[in-house]
């Protein structure tokens, strides 16, 4: 079973909807007693870095997350601003992240993409995979995803990056360490290549 | 290589797929449930059903069928047609929808922008504007699937959208609509040059060789009906959308 972490941030109908498809159960909870009990955890989020990380604390399950994915190394996989909030920090506020993953949130840098690209990065984009990850069995270099960011990801530590992208310069689009994973791209609204990610991440 | 978001536009009649030329005779298209489960099989980069009459009918958005549409949507959808308050928004993102489009509220009621942009983030908030040239080629808006023109320039009413925070532009030619004629690229110039936030232009496309102009003239984002929904311009009807490879050589590696 995989739990989804309702924290009213975030598109968790349509990350139901897939998993629904390729036949993976899933519940959706914000109750600390059904986290515990998680065998696999879904991070979604959309929207604003401290928006997300203000309703996370609100929900009161912090805690139990630490306890579930630093302790217990429940498997995890943060989508979107999900991915970001493993962070340390975002330039998009104020509010520290979850510090899972040693990585910086930032905003696209302007000046390094030329005029033609616009901010958010609202696109399919293609990924480029950095390691061998079983989150990536069966994607290759020509797997495309759809992206809608403003902010990226940034690793302090190289080790963590499992998928850059090209967008007027390269990011980092994937992040893996352990048993935490963070894709900035939407899978659940990606076809058949985010059906597999997703296959993958329910067959860890 | 950059790649360009290629949108297949649906119109509804409440449950009904319809398409329409230059707003007017809406011919009866199918399900679009099957609609939309074709598109998934052919992988399109996103998609927008706008239903058409709910204004028009003073109807709410349909949830029902939204959600069941949703449901089968494994694409970026954006749902159109009937949106008038906050509530209603956040009801439709709960059903699966990425992003709303709003219309006819926008001249009254344009503070729905920024109070839907601060919850799920301006990227979720599209602005559609309807556009058709008055008698001395001068482009006006207009609300109500066309209906109503609005009060302000054209100038004003995106620079207006545009503070208030809406995420993307949905333009949509009225004169260009069903008519395979291209897209109105004056339009498009006019629209882009005064504005930094995203344009999705629709209406006129007649094949894939329609989309590199108005990629070029501005368009961050192109859509279509018609030449999605039938089989050249005879008509005979078709879900269709073009080959990924064909994307790849006739437009992304041209950018």
């Amino acid at each position: 079973m995989i739990t989804i972490i309702n924290y009213n941030a975030g598109n968790i109908k349509s990350i139901q909807n897939m998993l629904k498809r390729i036949g993976a159960k899933s519940c959706i909870s914000s109750h600390v007693e059904e986290i515990e009990q998680a065998e696999k955890l879904i991070l979604p989020g959309v929207g604003h870095f401290d928006y997300g990380m203000n309703n996370l604390k609100q929900s009161g399950l912090i805690e139990v997350l630490n306890k579930k994915v630093v302790e217990q190394k429940t498997p995890i996989l943060g989508i979107c601003l999900g991915a970001q909030l493993l962070g340390n920090r975002s330039e998009e506020g104020a509010e520290k992240g979850l510090g899972w993953i040693d990585m910086d949130i930032v905003k696209f840098d302007k000046a390094k993409m030329g005029d033609n690209l616009k901010i958010p990065h609202m696109s399919w984009n293609e990924v480029s995979i950095k390691k061998n990850s079983k989150l990536m069995l069966g994607l290759d270099d020509e797997s495309r995803f759809y992206f809608v960011h403003s902010y990226h990801m940034r690793c302090n530590d190289e080790n963590n990056i499992l998928a850059n992208t090209f967008y007027g310069y390269e990011f980092t689009s994937a992040v893996e360490k352990e048993n935490i994973f963070g894709v900035q791209f939407h899978p659940e609204k990606s076809h058949k290549f985010g059906m597999k990610l997703l296959e993958n991440f329910v067959n860890i | 290589m950059r790649r360009v978001r290629i949108i297949p536009v649906l119109t509804l009649q409440n449950e009904k797929l319809v398409k329409t030329i230059r707003f007017k005779n809406p011919t009866y298209i199918g399900d679009p449930i099957n609609a939309v489960k074709i598109f998934n099989e052919k992988e399109v980069d996103e998609i927008v059903i706008l239903d058409i009459t709910a204004t028009k009918e003073k109807r709410e958005p349909n949830y029902n069928k939204i959600e069941e549409i949703a449901s089968e949507a494994f694409m970026p959808f954006a749902y159109g047609g009937g949106i008038t308050s906050l509530h209603q928004i956040e009801k439709l993102f709960k059903l699966g929808i990425e992003k709303v489009v709003l219309n006819s509220v926008l001249e009254t009621g344009m503070e729905l922008v920024g109070e839907a942009a601060k919850i799920f983030g301006s990227q979720s908030v599209v602005a559609s504007i309807d556009v058709k040239k008055n008698i001395f080629g001068k482009n006006n808006a207009y609300k109500i699937s066309g209906s109503t023109k609005i009060n302000i320039s054209i100038n004003e009413y995106i620079s207006q959208l545009e503070q208030a925070g809406v995420g993307e532009f949905f333009i949509n030619s009225i004169d260009n609509d069903g008519t395979y004629s291209g897209y109105d690229l004056g339009l498009i110039q006019q629209i882009s040059s005064r504005v930094s936030t995203p344009i999705v232009a629709c209406g006129g496309a007649g094949s894939i060789n329609s989309f590199l102009p108005a990629i070029q003239h501005g368009a961050s984002a192109v859509a279509a009906g018609s030449m999605f929904v039938y089989t050249g311009s005879t008509r005979g009807i078709l879900i269709n959308y073009p080959k990924q490879e064909d994307l790849v050589n006739k437009i992304y590696k041209q950018l």
